[in-house]
């Protein structure tokens, strides 16, 4: 499937809520921040999001998801002494669910202008409370044809593991392709020239995409 | 023809480096296997103006990260083995370019030229295709005679006769690695593209009617094949009787016959102090140069004291000649007078266009072998000099070229016996008077190295010994990488083919030769064959 045409799908499927999961709340031209419209209910580390702006979609990899509460001063504290099971801290605490937030950290990987998609940071930032999608297979193996996204990756400054990101990012878009393996290996060869002065990151980072 | 050809070629890598005198250097691609490559195979690799021929000379494996070496990444797993192939470890060729091919029409019309440039980086490089090799070496025609296939293809590898006569050549190996066969394979096709006649000095008998392989099957000699084109010569008639060889001349030689210099070279062989050798021209100047021989060993114990007192030899000196000399009575094919002069018999044989194999018989010891083929071959040179001199006087018409087949070269051919016999200044004097050498031998590094550099085509087999591998690719460009070519060659059926006769170095398998589709391939025609071929000449004849 080409990506224009994943791209009318898309477009077709815009109303469709069942894709949309969050909005942005903080954005910048490497990263956004998202919200989770459902506590809990985040896309996985390193799946493939996408929001949209005048020119078109902008895409990014999920690399952080933390809860917490909406208020600063507020901590969360621990509820569930007296309790069997996990479940019942909500039930007896209903307001819970609208005291916390889950939110998402996104590394923006790529952008669609007009038909055309390109693996490199977008002209603007992602709108402010833009919606932030998930996406669909199709769409995943678009964007994955190229593996190019993969050294922006790879080179972020980011707060968490990187690899683990990268790694996860890896796995998680190898199962929109028929030949999964394939994929792999063809990302780790990718990724064998982006690391090739640093042998002992790379073997790390393969064994881990298994 | 054009996509049939592109998909004989795959793809092996790309130049990352290099330059013209060490060869380029090509990384292979991560689906090739260096275990496939193997050194001596021809690639051809694309530039952007010229196509290129090259020579694999060394392959290797290397590692992007250092530090790889130290801790490997565990290829157990299959997934990280394929990941890395071909990324961060990965195999290297070493090419030398030798030949380019103008990418126009002009340069296909000129053909192959020597390489004098590097492809430019990043190149393509491919595995030579068939039809790359058919455009370099030429196909099998009325000059070119097909000796083998390169490694791991079909395509014939053809040698191109008359230019191989123009000059002396070498077939060199270790014992056991097939130069008697390459030699026999060699004859035939001088013999086929009438390019030249032969004359084979054959030490072990194994040209001529029969030889064996080493498994102990029995080969077809040139006679056998060519029967009306070769003539065998002996000097044991019994050797050849108990064989059931049938020859065509016994050849006797007259001690008359014999000159100073001859025993000179033979001081080593049969053992001669330098005092004894020069004493030898002393006995000449007194008996003269025909008779000196037969009367020193006819002399008696009498006779003896009063001539070495007369001449002031010293009595040691004159045991040690007489003892030498005394080895030469039991050649039974010396005799004090030849009845029939064996040099004009070879020569009318040569003539005719016929080549000459010399049966040694029994008489297989290098005594034998440096005496005869010596006093024999400098008559000849003689005469064929004599007669190209006439040629340019423009009396007589050009002679066939002959060419000479000598084992044990470097018995001959040694710095110290090279400025003396015949052998050293054919192999120097090159074509001039029309005789060149086929010199055939398992120690190389003996022969002198200006007899080696002026050989024009080297023909070798396996040899292991760093002397032998240097003498042999004396002089020859890409030295260093052709020596690993030479020293990885298969002990059996493989020879690198380089100089004058070949565009440029070739590691062929050799040519089958013993099987009865090999004889017929070389022009062999069985008995019924032959008669019906006989009578149809007849008939031919007949009705003209």
């Amino acid at each position: 499937m080409g990506i224009g045409e994943a791209r009318n799908k898309d477009q077709k499927s815009k109303m469709d809520t069942l894709n949309k999961v969050a909005e942005v709340i903080e954005a910048s031209s490497a990263e956004f921040t998202a919200q989770c419209y459902k506590l809990d209910q985040s896309p996985v580390l390193g799946s493939l999001v996408k929001t949209q702006d005048d020119l078109g979609a902008i895409y990014g990899v999920v690399y952080n998801v933390e809860t917490h509460s909406l208020e600063p001063g507020r901590r969360v504290v621990a509820r569930g002494e007296e309790m069997k099971a996990q479940e019942e801290v909500f039930k007896a605490n209903p307001q819970l669910s609208r005291l916390l937030s889950t939110d998402f950290k996104v590394m923006v990987v790529g952008h669609m202008q007009g038909e055309k998609l390109y693996h490199y940071l977008p002209p603007k930032p992602v709108p402010i409370h833009g919606f932030v999608y998930t996406c669909q297979t199709e769409e995943i193996r678009a964007f994955t044809q190229s593996l190019d996204f993969l050294s922006l990756l790879v080179n972020a400054g980011l707060p968490v593991p990187v690899d683990e990101v990268v790694a996860a990012c890896l796995r998680y878009a190898s199962q929109a392709h028929s030949d999964s393996q394939a994929f792999l290996v063809k990302a780790g060869k990718e990724l064998a020239g982006i690391m090739s002065s640093d042998a002992g990151r790379l073997n790390s980072l393969l064994k881990r995409l298994k | 023809m054009e996509s049939q050809d592109s998909e004989e070629r795959t793809s092996l890598g790309v130049v990352v480096s290099g330059s013209l005198t060490r060869g380029v250097e090509v990384k292979l691609d991560a689906a090739v296997s260096v275990e496939d490559m193997v050194v001596g195979r021809y690639v051809a690799i694309e530039g952007k103006r010229h196509r290129f021929f090259g020579m694999i000379t060394d392959v290797s494996l290397e590692t992007v990260d250092p530090r790889a070496v130290v801790t490997p990444p565990d290829i157990s797993d299959p997934f990280i083995a394929q990941v890395i192939t071909g990324t961060t470890t990965y195999g290297k060729l070493r090419v030398l370019p030798m030949l380019t091919i103008g990418s126009d029409a002009a340069g296909i019309l000129e053909g192959s030229q020597p390489a004098k440039t590097v492809p430019t980086h990043f190149s393509e490089v491919k595995s030579a295709s068939q039809h790359d090799v058919e455009l370099v070496f030429g196909a099998e025609d009325e000059r070119r005679f097909y000796v083998g296939t390169p490694l791991d293809m079909e395509t014939k590898v053809c040698l191109n006769v008359p230019e191989l006569v123009k000059r002396s050549n070498g077939v060199f190996g270790k014992s056991g690695t097939g130069k008697t066969f390459l030699t026999r394979l060699l004859l035939i096709g001088m013999l086929q593209k009438g390019a030249a006649v032969s004359l084979v000095f054959d030490m072990h008998s194994e040209y001529g009617w029969e030889g064996k392989t080493e498994k102990g099957y029995k080969v077809k000699g040139l006679k056998q094949l060519f029967p009306s084109k070769v003539a065998i010569f002996t000097l044991d008639e019994e050797s050849s009787r108990r064989r059931r060889v049938s020859t065509d001349f016994v050849v006797r030689i007259g001690y008359d016959e014999i000159e100073p210099e001859d025993i000179e070279l033979l001081r080593q062989t049969l053992n001669l102090s330098e005092a004894s050798a020069q004493a030898v021209y002393q006995l000449a100047r007194e008996f003269g140069d025909r008779r000196w021989l037969e009367s020193v060993l006819n002399l008696n114990e009498d006779e003896s004291k009063q001539l070495i007192s007369r001449l002031n030899i010293h009595d040691s000196t004159y045991r040690n000649l007489r003892r030498g000399l005394e080895n030469l009575r039991r050649f039974s094919f010396l005799v004090s007078r030849a009845s029939d002069n064996s040099v004009r018999r070879i020569l009318e044989y040569l003539d005719r266009g016929i080549n000459v194999i010399l049966e040694f018989g029994r008489f297989d010891d290098f005594a034998a072998y440096i005496l005869v083929a010596n006093l024999l071959s400098r008559r000849i040179y003689a005469k064929y000099r004599e007669n190209a001199e006439r040629e340019m006087g423009g009396e007589v018409a050009s002679a066939h070229p002959l060419v000479i087949t000598i084992e044990e070269a470097h018995r001959f051919l040694n710095p110290e016996a090279s400025a003396r016999t015949i052998f050293g200044r054919i192999a120097r004097e090159m074509r001039k008077y029309n005789v060149t050498l086929l010199v055939i031998d398992q120690r190389p590094s003996g022969i002198d190295d200006e007899v080696m550099s002026q050989l024009g085509t080297k023909i070798t087999c396996l040899l292991d010994d760093e002397r032998d591998i240097d003498s042999v690719l004396t002089g020859t460009a890409g030295k260093s990488e052709l020596k690993s070519v030479l020293s990885k060659l298969e002990t059996k059926q493989q020879a690198l083919i380089f100089g004058h006769a070949v565009p440029m170095p070739v590691v062929i398998k050799t040519r089958e030769y013993g099987t009865a589709d090999s004889y017929k391939e070389l022009g062999f025609l069985e008995a019924a064959e032959l008669k019906k071929k006989t009578e149809k000449d007849i008939e031919d004849l007949w009705s003209s």
